[in-house]
This record gives C-alpha cells, structure tokens and sequence, in this order.
C-alpha cells in the first residue's frame, strides 16, 4: 500500500506544483456545504421486492413464493410504517429509517413509459422527459446553476468514465483507482504541452490531475484505501457473488467519501450499480436479488462510516429506471415494468417515512395490467432536493434543469429545515 | 482527399490500425484495399484447440450437476465452476486478441467485432464466460460477411443467446408443461419470459423506436417459447446437452399476430418466421445504417449515409458486404479524419499493431481490464456504447497515458517512435506530435508520447 500511496502523491503533487496550483489555491475551506450522493441502480430495481407492501391485499398472491412476510415472522420483512417493510437485507437502511434519516419514496417513476432499459436510464440522467432529447444530464445543468463555489470541479463520478446524469456544462471530473504507476513530471508536462491545441484532451488531463489532486490532499484512511483497492475484479471474483459485490462497493463509495470530506472537493459523487435486471431466479427473503440489496446496504454503511462528521450535510439519493411487473413471471424473476421505488437516505434527510400515494395491486389498479402504476414523479421529488439541498434556483429547474415539468411540483419537505 | 488521408482513414478508422508499412501497401488505393478484404471466406480463428460450444456447455452443465451433490453433501463448491470457465475465457479472448493484431484483414475483424457488439452477450451471467467467445466464432464470425438474416437466426438459437436472455426455461401458458402443472397445482409458477423476445425487437432489429408494441413483445415471447437448451431445465432436461433443442412441450400453441402479421404455429419455424420477417423491415434497416454509420464515420452521422445504407440494406435483402460497400463508397467516409474517438478495446489492439508487440501469454487481459472494456463484458446486452462521450472520462484518458507510459517502459528503446509516427498516422501526424515525439528525452518516452498523440487517441 505505501507504494501506492507515494507514486499517487507523486502524481498529485506534480498537479498541485505546475499550472494547477493557482487554480486550487483558489478554494477557501470551511463553508460548510451540503453533499449529494447519487446512486443509479441501473437494470431497474424491483421495488415490490426491495420495499414490499405486506399490507396490500393483492402482494402475496402476486409474488407468491417470493412474497415477503410481515414483520416479526420467519424471514419477515423489516418494519417500516406497518403497511411496507424493507427487504430484509437491508439492514442498515433500516436503522436509518429509525433513526429518521431515510424516506422511502415508493410508486416513484420518471415520466418514462416504454420499457426499455436504455431508453429508460437515458430519460432518468437527461431529465427532458424524452430519450435522447438532450445529451447532457439533469445533475450537470443543476450545478451549472447552482451557487457557484470556489473549487473547480463539483462533481466527481465514481468510474473511468462520466455517465450521462454527469455530462454537461459545468465542469465535473472522474476518478477511479489505478494499479498503474505514476507519470513522470517530464513526461506529463510533455503531454500537457502535447494537448494545449486540443480543447477535449487538454480539459480531460488537467481534470484528471485536479481530481487526483483532490484525493490526495485528503489525509484520512478512507483515500488510502480507495487508492490502493484493486482496479476492478477479476472476471473469476465478479462471478463469485456477494463477496466481490461487496467489495466493489466499498472500493467506490470510499473514494466518493473522500472527495466529500473536503471542504475545497466536489460537493456531488455519482456512481453507478448493477445487476438489478433480475428475469430469471429473483430469489425471495434470500436469493439472487437478496445478495445485491445485501451488498448495496453494506455499502452505504460503509459510505456514512467513512463520511464521519460530514454524513449530517449529506444526502444520498438511489434511483433506477422502471421498476419491474407486479406479479412473479415464468423463470422465477421480474420482467420490465414501470413504477419503482427510490430512496433518500443520509444525515440531512428528514426521514422516518415513507412516501407513497399507493395504487394497490389489484388487477384493475395496475398499469396497463401488470405493472405498479406511477403516482409519484421522480421530477418533483428532484426539484424539491436539489432545490432545498444545493440551492439550485426555482426558475433553472423549471427552465434548464427539467424543462417542461411544470405539472411535476417539487417536494419542499425532503430535507431538515 | 490526398491518399495519405485516404490510406490513414483506411487502415485507422475501417480498420484497426496501420502497422508499420500498412500506409504504404495501401497507397492511393484505400477503397480497393477495403473491398479486397471482403472478398474470401468467413473470418474464422486460426486457433483449433478452442472447444466448441456444445462441448463446453455440456461439461459445464454437468460440472454444475456435481457441485449440487457435493454442496448437498457439504462441500465447499463456490469457485469450481469459475475455475472450469475462466481458462476457457481466457483463451477464447487471447486467441480473439492475436487475430486482431496479426490479421491481413482488419476491416473484416472490425466488423466482426462490430456484430459480436451488436448481438452482445455479457460474462457476469452464469456461464456465459466459457460460452461468449464460442458464441462468437459459432454464431458471428460464419456470418459477417454473409446474409444478415442467416446472422439472425444463428445468434438468436445459439445456446450463449438463448441462455443470457433467459429464454430456455420459458413456458407458454397454455403449452402441455403448463398444463401438467396445472393438474399436478405445481407451487412454481408456469409462464413466459419476455426478456430475449423484448431485446430482439429492441437491440437486435427494429430498434427502440421502430413501431413495436407491448403486445407484439409479448406474444413474439410466446412465438419463441420451446426454443430451449439440451440438459438444461430439470425434468424437461432432453435433448443433447449443451445442443439448442425445440421443445414441442414448453411452446405456447396456436396462431399468432406480430407486427401486424399472423404466423400458423408450425413449432419452430414460427419463430424463425418472425425472425426473417422483422430482419426484413424498414426499421431494421434503419436501425443498423445507423449503427454501423455511427461505428465507422461519426457519433451522428450523416442522415444522407444512414439513408443510403439503409437502402442497401432493404434492396439487397440483408447482403451484408453491400451494405458494407455502401458505407464505403459513402463519399462522407473519406472526409473529416479523426472523427471517432477509439474505444479501449481499439487504443489497445491499434497499440499492439503500430508497435509490433507480441501477444505473450494472456496480453490483452491486463490492459482490457484497466482501461475499462473487458472483452464480452459491456453488462448489458445493449453492448458498448460507440459515442466519444462513453469513452472519454478524465479518469479514461489517464490511464491510458499511463499504460502508454508502461508500454515505453518495457519497450526501452526497442522502437523508434519518429520513425513510426509517419507510418502509423500518415497524413494526420501533426507537426505537434512529430516534434514532440523526435524531441522526446529518450526512445521510451518517445512511445509514451507517440501512444498519448492525440491523433493516436482517435481514428
């Protein structure tokens, strides 16, 4: 590890020693500012399974062997407000929601109707209402008009790579952890000098450096850790569960934690989830599914362990892009629907409740038969979050942000007043 | 345009990357030096010591019977199927990988690649990483310069396709296994699985937009219900193993309307049906002008191309090396060099190209993983995306320039990156990048710079 940790310093100084440096010193500490983690749970997330509506009449029978009991039984759900119960892998979701710092948003969707997973994530990062009728996302044009602040970067996404909800005019950066050693000085100026006719590059290389940077001046356990995780799973490990699962979360959210901690770093991390497509042997109280939630759980401790003190500014959010059908399909699994469930989660959460204008689950309440019927747009719940967290001005949501929402109204009473 | 344009759009765009006296082979004949390689037989892998399918599938299905003994009998079973799949993943990508960089014809292996994308079958879903690359040898490469119907029907009945999408346990509910579930009041539901009928309409022909419904997705799934695996599936486990098998019992009989059109159920040919008739349809065409256009000329590409393509394409009735012809007879292909971003897969093999390095061991498996495209593994069988956009993170461009740096390291001064520069990128070497790389402190940080050029980033 301390090789790592001192070929990363390495790189890090050489940003903070050249061009870079006035650039960062440029950020004051100390304001306090509130942090947004958002986690998209891409291949849609069933939320009957994740969040279940034991006290629905129409559940068991629809989710028959699969179906979660009450609270308190064998293998029960864990309780939430005697109507839902959260799945029981989600242990510590659950000691959120008591100590009041998760809302659970249920029958949630974008305005999305199709059922294409594509289609369906490119509506939820665009925030048009419309699959490719932007190609930059909805969080980039928040922070494009939010408050400016004085770092250079405010937002970090978790991945080689920024995905869609992260691309747009404000200036945002990716990171993730490299097995590779450092460049030296010589070279990199070379490079730098290389790409000063080339305005992607050159923004892409100094955004590396600045992000790289940032970690690095970070001196708390959690950055160490992030820089010396292993890059990525073999394909042997990936297969292997639970376990692998597990540590790819953790290896993620303790490099967002680290960017977070910091009073000059980006106030928003995004990363992605996956493996939520579950079609064929969903699994019930245990199972396929289970073992994800139950690695998704342990990550967000493990996210609130490593945000310290910063976890009571911080607001976590989890979305996907439809839910799944109601009932239990030919495999054992969940085929495309629509309504699905959401989560807020973290120290600046108002929680303690779950938000839901329930449809029910009879054969007449479903949408178009099959699915969970949407009754809670996922616009109004962004609007009232972004708005009330990052003081993103009411007319930039309605205008840049989520154009042609007006009829979704946000939600002023997500956050602690 | 120059032919030192037309060689370097050629071998670095159509292709996969001049190696060294490329360029000049090509000379001003850039079209000719494509259309050559369409001609000859399929692209198949040199390797024969690569097991078929049906042989792995059937060791794996059996492999997988044991460990449920075993685990019955208490021992500790958890990595003996990855152990028997991932050498096999590790051969098939290797031997894929050594292709790549030594083929003669890098448009055809480009293609190739293009098509196992377009079909993509993903190795985190249980034993897809000792079938992806069979798959691909079995099902693409006879295909690729072939009919793209034919393509179709392989993909969509080969055991790899059929087990990634969930389609071999799908029942219809009113086939015979349904209704002996019913009088036996089986607890396990009986029914379809939409997941390979939905991704067919969607990712492998019309597209998402391309007129098809919730109802068409639904019987189309019932159309394909019986198109199944041998061994696989319990107590409906005939069939040879690891062979795609119809089975009469899990079809859901009778009739059916899709896309307007009604199909009498003649078991298995009802499904093919629907498939040659939807590969058949404007918006098929639509969908893969598009794709393909967007793959070798731009992120948005010229309506006028896609439209040209795409009548090729219906015309031709699927003749994939017209389409092909099109796209390069395209006088929009041979302007704006550059104008696509490489993916990993292609800084990597275009890497090992220009520079002659040798395919040692397991090399692609290290550079792959760290630079983010995993060979077979895009997580969805969207596949990758092919936009700059996907590609070009911050963090992405840092360790490529990083990996550039390793490559320099452990070349030392085996190579004289000044000398191949020209060679590589031809008429679009800058005179940046030309002075850089001659300037350069030493023959390794000349290939680091070379490598990190960005016209070397680009194709």
């Amino acid at each position: 590890m301390s090789m790592r940790r001192r070929e990363f310093l390495n790189l890090a100084a050489l940003a903070t020693g050249g061009a870079l440096l006035t650039r960062l010193s440029l950020a004051h500490a100390s304001e306090r500012k509130s942090r947004l983690v958002v986690v998209i749970m891409r291949g849609a997330l069933d939320g009957l399974a994740a969040v279940a509506p034991y006290g629905d009449r129409d559940y068991a029978q629809l989710r028959g062997e699969f179906a979660l009991r009450a609270p308190g039984e064998a293998g029960g759900a864990l309780p939430l407000n005697g109507f839902f119960g959260l799945h029981p892998s989600l242990k510590f979701m659950q000691q959120c929601y008591a100590a009041r710092e998760l809302t659970v948003l249920h029958a949630l969707a974008s305005p999305y109707r199709e059922r294409s997973h594509f289609d369906g994530q490119d509506v939820l990062e665009n925030g048009s209402g419309h699959a490719h009728a932007l190609q930059s996302g909805w969080l980039n044009r928040a922070l494009a008009a939010a408050p400016r602040s004085a770092q250079r970067e405010a937002g970090v996404a978790l991945g080689q790579n920024v995905p869609l909800l992260m691309r747009g005019p404000a200036a945002v950066t990716s990171w993730s952890p490299s097995k590779l050693t450092a460049l030296d000085d010589d070279t990199l100026a070379r490079i730098t000098d290389l790409y000063a006719g080339d305005a992607l590059l050159s923004g892409r290389l100094a955004d590396a450096l600045a992000a790289n940077a940032t970690l690095a001046s970070e001196e708390g356990e959690g950055a160490m850790m992030a820089v010396s995780a292993p890059a990525a799973m073999t394909p042997a490990q990936a297969g292997a569960a639970a376990p692998a699962g597990n540590a790819r979360y953790a290896e993620v959210v303790r490099a967002a934690a680290g960017f977070l901690r910091q009073d000059e770093g980006p106030k928003v991390a995004v990363f992605d989830t996956t493996g939520w497509d579950t079609h064929a042997n969903e699994g019930g109280a245990q199972g396929q599914l289970a073992g994800r939630l139950s690695a998704l759980d342990q990550g967000l401790a493990t996210l609130r362990q490593e945000l310290g003190p910063v976890w009571s500014d911080t607001a976590v959010l989890l979305v996907t892009e439809f839910g799944r059908t109601a009932a239990i399909n030919g495999t054992r699994g969940t085929d495309h629907g629509t309504a699905a469930a959401g989560f807020l989660i973290g120290g600046a959460v108002a929680g303690g409740r779950v938000i839901a204008d329930w449809p029910g689950l009879s054969a007449r309440a479903l949408y178009q038969g099959r699915d969970l019927a949407p009754t809670l747009d996922l616009r109004s719940v962004l609007k009232g979050l972004l708005a009330d967290h990052l003081a993103v001005p009411q007319r930039a949501l309605e205008e840049t942000v989520f154009p042609d929402s007006a009829a979704a109204t946000p939600r002023r009473d997500l956050l602690r007043g | 345009m120059q032919p030192s344009f037309t060689s370097a759009i050629a071998a670095n765009r159509f292709g996969l990357g001049a190696r060294p006296g490329e360029l000049a082979a090509i000379g001003a004949d850039a079209r000719d030096w494509l259309l050559a390689q369409l001609k000859g037989g399929a692209p198949a892998l040199p390797d024969s010591t690569l097991q078929s399918s049906v042989q792995i599938l059937a060791s794996a299905l059996r492999l997988r019977r044991d460990i449920q003994a075993e685990r019955k009998a208490g021992e500790d079973v958890q990595q003996k199927l990855p152990q028997f799949l991932k050498p096999i993943y590790v051969s098939e990508v290797t031997a894929r990988f050594a292709a790549a960089v030594a083929t003669e014809r890098p448009f055809v292996e480009r293609l190739t690649q293009f098509w196992a994308n377009h079909f993509a079958v993903s190795i985190d879903k249980q034993f897809l990483a000792g079938l992806a690359g069979s798959f691909e040898r079995e099902a693409i490469r006879p295909h690729v310069l072939g009919n793209f119907t034919e393509l179709l029907l392989a993909v969509e009945k080969h055991p790899a396709m059929l087990l990634y999408l969930d389609n071999h346990l799908s029942v219809g509910p009113h086939s015979p296994a349904a209704a002996r579930a019913e009088r036996r009041q089986s607890e396990r539901k009986i029914g379809i699985n939409e997941n390979l009928a939905r991704e067919i309409l969607e990712l492998h022909t019309l597209g998402v937009g391309g007129g098809y419904t919730q109802k068409d997705v639904t019987t189309f799934a019932e159309v394909i219900t019986g198109w199944s695996i041998g061994g696989e599936g319990g107590r409906f486990a005939q069939g040879e193993p690891g062979m795609f098998v119809f089975r009469e019992e899990l079809h859901e009989p009778g009739t059916k309307v899709v896309l307007g059109r009604s199909y009498a159920d003649e078991g298995f040919l009802q499904g093919a049906a629907v498939l040659r008739d939807v590969a058949r349809t404007r918006a098929a065409a639509n969908f893969i002008a598009t794709k393909l256009t967007r793959h070798f000329l731009a992120d948005d590409p010229p309506p006028a191309v896609v439209e040209r393509v795409a009548d090729v394409f219906m015309h031709s009735g699927g003749d994939l090396p017209r389409v092909y012809r099109a796209l390069i007879d395209s006088s929009e292909a041979w302007t704006q060099p550059l104008a696509k971003y490489k993916t990993p897969c292609d800084y990597v093999i275009s890497s090992y190209r220009g520079l002659s390095l040798p395919v040692e061991g397991h090399a692609p498996l290290a550079p792959f993983e760290l630079l983010g495209q995993r060979t077979w593994q895009p997580g969805s069988p969207a596949g990758w995306p092919d936009r700059s956009a996907d590609w070009d993170g911050a963090s992405a461009l840092i360790k490529r320039i990083q990996w550039a740096d390793a490559v320099g390291a452990r070349l030392g001064s085996g190579r004289d990156a000044a000398q191949l520069a020209p060679q590589l990128l031809g008429a679009n070497l800058s005179e940046a990048t030309r002075t850089a790389v001659a300037r350069a402190a030493s023959a390794e940080q000349a290939v680091t710079l070379l490598l990190a050029a960005p016209e070397f980033m680009r194709r």
